[in-house]
């Protein structure tokens, strides 16, 4: 196996004040992966670290084999406006920006696609609804279906399940299987154990530096969980200043 | 009598004719971009800019007069100035991009100031504050319908990426570098025509046609191309109207016009059928689409 991201020493923070330490892995192409961790433990960050939203402080991540515009993100906190008069087709429709840039036009095929997209998420029939109009649930399976348009190799998913019920869970967990089916490389920082249990071949656990990373099974033991709360517990405290002035 | 009322003051005199161009092309070009002003919550932005073009304006009459070329290029520059070194202190520091605004366009407002209560006269302050929309010569038409053109086609091309930077600027960032540009761009649309208004309306009232029809058309329209269409609607009717109320009642015509778009505002408020107090008060059906 190829690995699609690694990570050397990769030191990631703000202010100089270090969310994830020395890390040194690597993510598989084509895997499914779980990020998990107490708060706090620089899960988000690491993932604004991969889009290069974020400047390592030290070290480096290394993506292999495509650019920064294979990548596809959701953040925790979607910075979109939701009361600005747009549609949902709209709003959908911008995740094929690559292929139409900021003034190519939507041909026939590409409007088909989104109408797929759309399916994919059940969301058909909703097309011209305000985007102000829909539901949390809804809101994330239009996300979901502007993800799909942007036909990734990567797809970074920050806590895509927080706050929405089971049956838009259930359904958005197929969109990733089919993801992973397809051999895109997929990160996902979660919290809910049991469904990375079930659903997440591979898990890396973080607590600012590396637990464990490795198949599910072995890396969510009780031990590990322990470890990564006390890690996270020890350091909350005493920020440690890095970088020139501190090496 | 209707032909008196209305007709006859635009039929009768150039000045009036050359005033309703003048007053056409600004609507018409301020417009959209103050839609998008407001949509992304910047309204205010549009009044410190108008007071940021000032020293400018102030520089070039300093320089050669009541001259419309450099009045018109010291006001594209001071704006510029003000927009991009407050945008690269927002970028660069952890200074807020309003704040910062705010700070520089004080600065270039206290500046403009001085330069004019020192170098020229009342009347002259008077003019770059109120403009002179009955006094517009040809260079100074030529000027407004150029500006005009140009900000329309400008924000037919920034379309799609501006859309995307008011309504998920994240996303934009992450799929194209243009997030920047866009914003800067869109900033000097902003300047070109405040700068394009204030000869005719004065830098205050320039963002008055800029700001207010927007506003109004909210309570009329909910998507993008409806909201350009009422705001510019709006923006003509009231200049026609603000007009023919100057022309009839002898009222400086700048502040007419905009008071007129005020009325417009405040109808739109009350009686306008999204989310206008009427339509709000209503008890309404839910349907589904």
């Amino acid at each position: 196996m190829t690995a699609t991201l690694s990570f050397e020493k990769l030191t990631l923070g703000y202010d100089r004040l270090p969310a994830v330490q020395q890390l040194n892995t690597e993510i598989a192409q084509g895997s499914l992966t779980a990020v998990v961790g107490p708060n706090g433990a620089g899960k988000s960050t690491l993932l604004k670290g991969v889009t290069g939203a974020l400047t390592p402080i030290e070290g480096c991540v290394t993506i292999n084999g495509f650019c920064e515009k294979d990548i596809a993100y959701l953040p925790q906190q979607s910075s979109i406006d939701k009361s600005f008069p747009m549609s949902v087709i709209d709003l959908v429709a911008m995740g094929l920006w690559r292929e139409m840039g900021a003034f190519g036009r939507l041909s026939r095929a590409m409007k088909s696609r989104v109408s797929d997209a759309l399916a994919a998420v059940g969301l058909t029939g909703f097309e011209n609804r305000a985007i102000g109009s829909l539901s949390g649930g809804q809101m994330q399976r239009a996300l979901f279906a502007r993800l799909l348009l942007q036909d990734a190799k990567l797809v970074l998913l920050d806590e895509p399940f927080t706050a929405i019920d089971a049956k838009t869970m259930a359904d958005l967990i197929k969109v990733i299987k089919n993801w992973h089916a397809e051999g895109r490389t997929v990160l996902a920082v979660l919290h809910d154990y049991d469904m990375v249990g079930t659903h997440f071949p591979e898990t890396l656990m973080l607590a600012r530096e590396l637990v464990a990373h490795g198949p599910t099974a072995q890396v969510l033991t009780a031990e590990n969980q322990f470890r990564a709360r006390q890690m996270c517990e020890a350091c909350a405290g005493v920020p440690h200043v890095c970088g020139k002035a501190a090496a | 009598m209707i032909w008196d009322l209305l007709i006859a003051p635009f039929a009768d005199f150039g000045f009036m004719r050359r005033a309703l161009l003048g007053c056409v092309a600004v609507s018409v070009g301020a417009t959209p971009v103050g839609v998008f002003l407001m949509l992304r919550n910047m309204s205010l932005t549009g009044d410190a800019m108008a007071h940021a073009i000032l020293p400018g304006a102030a520089i070039g009459y300093l320089v050669s007069g009541l001259s419309l070329g450099a009045m018109t290029i010291g006001g594209l520059i001071a704006g510029m100035v003000v927009a991009l070194a407050s945008g690269f202190v927002a970028r660069v520091t952890s200074m807020r991009e309003d704040a910062s605004l705010a700070a520089f366009y004080l600065i270039s407002l206290a500046l403009g100031v001085l330069i004019v209560s020192t170098k020229g006269s009342n009347v002259d302050l008077m003019h770059v504050l109120f403009g002179t929309v009955l006094a517009l010569d040809n260079a100074a038409l030529i000027l407004l319908c150029s500006f005009a053109s140009l900000s329309v086609f400008a924000l037919a091309v920034l379309f799609r990426p501006l859309v995307l930077e008011c309504a998920d600027p994240q996303f934009l960032r992450s799929v194209s570098k243009l997030s920047a540009i866009t914003h800067f761009a869109f900033l000097a649309l902003v300047v070109m025509n405040l700068v394009g208004g204030f000869h005719a309306l004065g830098t205050l009232m320039a963002v008055g046609i800029m700001i207010l029809p927007a506003a109004a058309a909210r309570f009329w329209a909910s998507g993008i191309a409806g909201l350009i269409a009422v705001a510019a609607l709006i923006a003509v009717l009231s200049s026609i109207i603000g007009l023919l109320l100057s022309f009839h009642y002898s009222l400086p015509s700048g502040p007419a016009i905009i008071l007129v778009a005020g009325v417009g505002y405040c109808l739109s408020l009350i009686f306008g059928p999204v989310g206008g107090a009427i339509a709000q008060s209503l008890p309404r059906r839910t349907y589904e689409t």
